[in-house]
C-alpha cells in the first residue's frame, strides 16, 4: 500500500453509519416531503411488483378463510333485533363507494384505497340499536382480534364495512368478505374477517388495546405521534 | 508439457467464514423479510408468525456465529482485512472514476462493498430491534424504524443481485468465487484483475515468504 493512501473506507462506514442512524430521525418527515415523487414511483412499483404498499398483518397462525356458505355477519348484543346476514344479503344493501388513504400505526400508508361497502347506519337500522347501546364489538374471524368504535365513531361519514378493494371483492389477505375500513383512524381498529358485530354498553379492550395502543387511534394524534 | 496454472491465496479460512455466514444469514433474512413484506408471498405462505420467528432467530444466529468467528479465528487477517479496506490509495480512486487502474487484492468497488455491508449489517440491526421491540413496548415504536429497514433492503437487494452477476455469471470475473470458495484463485487470472497484488505477493516470495504459506492460516 503506498503513502497516497486515504482512509475512505471508515469515512465512508461512518458516515453511512451516522445518516443511517440519524435517519430514524428525519427519514419520517423527509420522506413526508418527497412523498409527491415517492408516491408515484411506488405507484409505479405497485403496477410493477406484487407489493402494492400493502403490508398483511396477522395475529394468529393463518389467515381465515372465507366459506360464503357457512359465513355469517351476526348483529346482536343491545339491539331490538339480532340480525344474521348472508353474504349475498350484505351484499344488497345499499352500496357506498368511497377514497381514501389508509394508515398502518407502524407507519406506512397506502393512499387513495377505493373501498365499496355498506354503511353502519344501514346495518344499524336492521338491527335496531337499544338506547343503552354505545359502542360495537367487532369480533373477526381470526380469534382473538376484536377492537371497537363508539356509535358516534362509527356513524362517521367516511367509515364502512367493506367487502370490495379496488373494484373486487375483498380478498383473503385483506379480510375477505368484510372488514371495517375507518380511515381516520390507525389500521388495527378496521378489523378484518369480520363475523360478529355486538352491541355494547361500554367500550371493552381490543386486541391490541390490550398491548398498550390506544382505544382512540386517531391518525396523527395517538399511540405517540403528534405529541 | 502443460503445467497446471500457479494458485495464489487469496482468503483466508477466517475471511471466508465471515463471508459465508454474513451470505447465508443474508439469504435467509431476506427470503423471509419478503415472505413477510410481499402480500402474494406473504399469503402463499400464510403461517406469518412461524415466517417471523424464522426470521428474528436467523438474525440473533448470525450475530452469535459472528461473534464466534471473531473469539475463534484468525483476527490477525480480519484486522488486516479491515485495513486493507479501509485505505484507498491513488489507483483505487482512479478505478472508482472509471479508469483503468492496476488493483490490489481488493478492487475499489469490493472494498467498498465491503464498507456498505458492515454498515448496513448494523443498521439493520438497529432498525430490526426496534421493529421487534416496539412491538412489545410502544414506546420504542419508532415509525421510521420500518422505513429505514425497508430502504436498506431495498439498497441490499440491488447490490446483492449484482454481487451474483459478478460471481455467478460475468464470464470475466466469476473465477473469483473459487477464492470465496477454496481460497485461492489462479495467477493468471489474478494478474489481469488484482495485479499490484500478484506484484507484492511476488516481492513477498523473494523475501523468502511463500505466498502458500497464507493459505494455511
Amino acid at each position: 500500500m503506498s503513502d497516497d493512501s486515504r482512509p475512505y473506507g471508515r469515512r465512508a462506514f461512518l458516515g453511512l453509519l451516522g445518516g443511517g442512524l440519524t435517519s430514524l430521525l428525519w427519514a419520517g418527515p423527509a420522506a413526508r416531503v418527497f412523498a409527491p415523487v415517492t408516491s408515484q414511483f411506488s405507484q409505479l412499483a405497485a403496477n410493477l411488483l406484487p407489493v402494492g404498499g400493502w403490508r398483511i398483518y396477522t395475529i394468529s397462525g393463518s389467515m381465515p378463510l372465507f366459506d360464503e356458505r357457512i359465513w355469517r355477519l351476526e348483529i346482536g348484543g343491545l339491539v331490538r333485533k339480532p340480525v344474521s346476514l348472508t353474504y349475498a344479503q350484505l351484499r344488497a344493501l345499499p352500496r357506498a363507494e368511497q377514497v381514501s388513504d389508509f394508515h398502518c400505526v407502524t407507519g406506512w400508508s397506502v393512499k387513495n384505497v377505493r373501498w365499496a361497502g355498506v354503511r353502519f347506519r344501514d346495518l344499524l337500522a336492521l338491527a335496531q340499536p337499544l338506547p343503552s347501546a354505545h359502542a360495537i364489538r367487532f369480533v373477526s374471524m381470526e380469534q382473538p382480534y376484536v377492537d371497537s368504535l363508539t356509535l358516534d365513531q362509527a356513524l362517521l361519514p367516511d367509515v364502512m364495512l367493506a367487502h370490495e378493494l379496488d373494484g373486487s371483492a375483498l380478498s383473503r389477505p385483506h379480510g375477505a368478505p368484510a372488514r371495517v375500513v375507518m380511515p381516520e383512524m390507525y389500521g388495527y381498529k378496521g378489523v378484518k374477517w369480520l363475523m360478529r358485530m355486538e352491541l355494547v354498553a361500554r367500550e371493552p379492550t381490543g386486541y391490541w388495546e390490550g398491548l398498550g395502543y390506544d382505544q382512540d387511534a386517531w391518525v396523527g394524534r395517538s399511540n405517540g405521534y403528534g405529541s | 508439457m502443460a503445467t497446471a496454472p500457479r494458485r495464489l491465496a487469496r482468503f483466508t479460512r477466517t475471511e471466508r467464514a465471515v463471508h459465508w455466514v454474513h451470505a447465508s444469514a443474508f439469504m435467509i433474512l431476506l427470503g423471509s423479510g419478503l415472505c413477510l413484506y410481499l402480500p402474494s408471498l406473504a399469503e402463499m405462505v400464510g403461517r406469518r408468525p412461524l415466517v417471523k420467528a424464522i426470521h428474528i432467530y436467523t438474525a440473533v444466529a448470525w450475530a452469535v456465529a459472528l461473534l464466534l468467528v471473531v473469539v475463534a479465528g484468525d483476527r490477525r487477517s480480519l484486522v488486516r482485512t479491515a485495513r486493507e479496506i479501509d485505505r484507498f490509495d491513488a489507483d483505487d480512486r482512479a478505478w472508482l472514476r472509471r479508469r483503468r487502474a492496476p488493483q490490489g487484492r481488493l478492487n475499489a468497488g469490493q472494498k467498498l462493498n465491503a464498507v456498505i455491508t458492515a454498515a448496513f449489517a448494523v443498521l439493520f440491526v438497529v432498525t430490526g430491534f426496534f421493529l421487534w421491540y416496539g412491538e412489545r413496548n410502544t414506546r420504542f415504536r419508532l415509525p421510521a424504524a420500518l422505513l429505514v429497514h425497508d430502504w436498506l433492503m431495498y439498497v441490499s437487494f440491488i447490490l446483492f443481485v449484482g454481487h451474483l452477476f459478478l460471481t455467478l455469471v460475468y464470464p470475466k470475473t466469476r473465477h473469483s468465487l473459487n477464492g470465496m470458495t477454496h481460497g485461492w484463485v489462479e495467477e493468471d487470472w489474478a494478474r489481469a484483475h488484482h495485479g499490484k497484488w500478484v506484484e507484492e505477493m511476488s516481492q513477498w516470495h523473494e523475501g523468502e515468504i511463500s505466498p502458500t504459506a497464507a493459505s494455511r492460516s
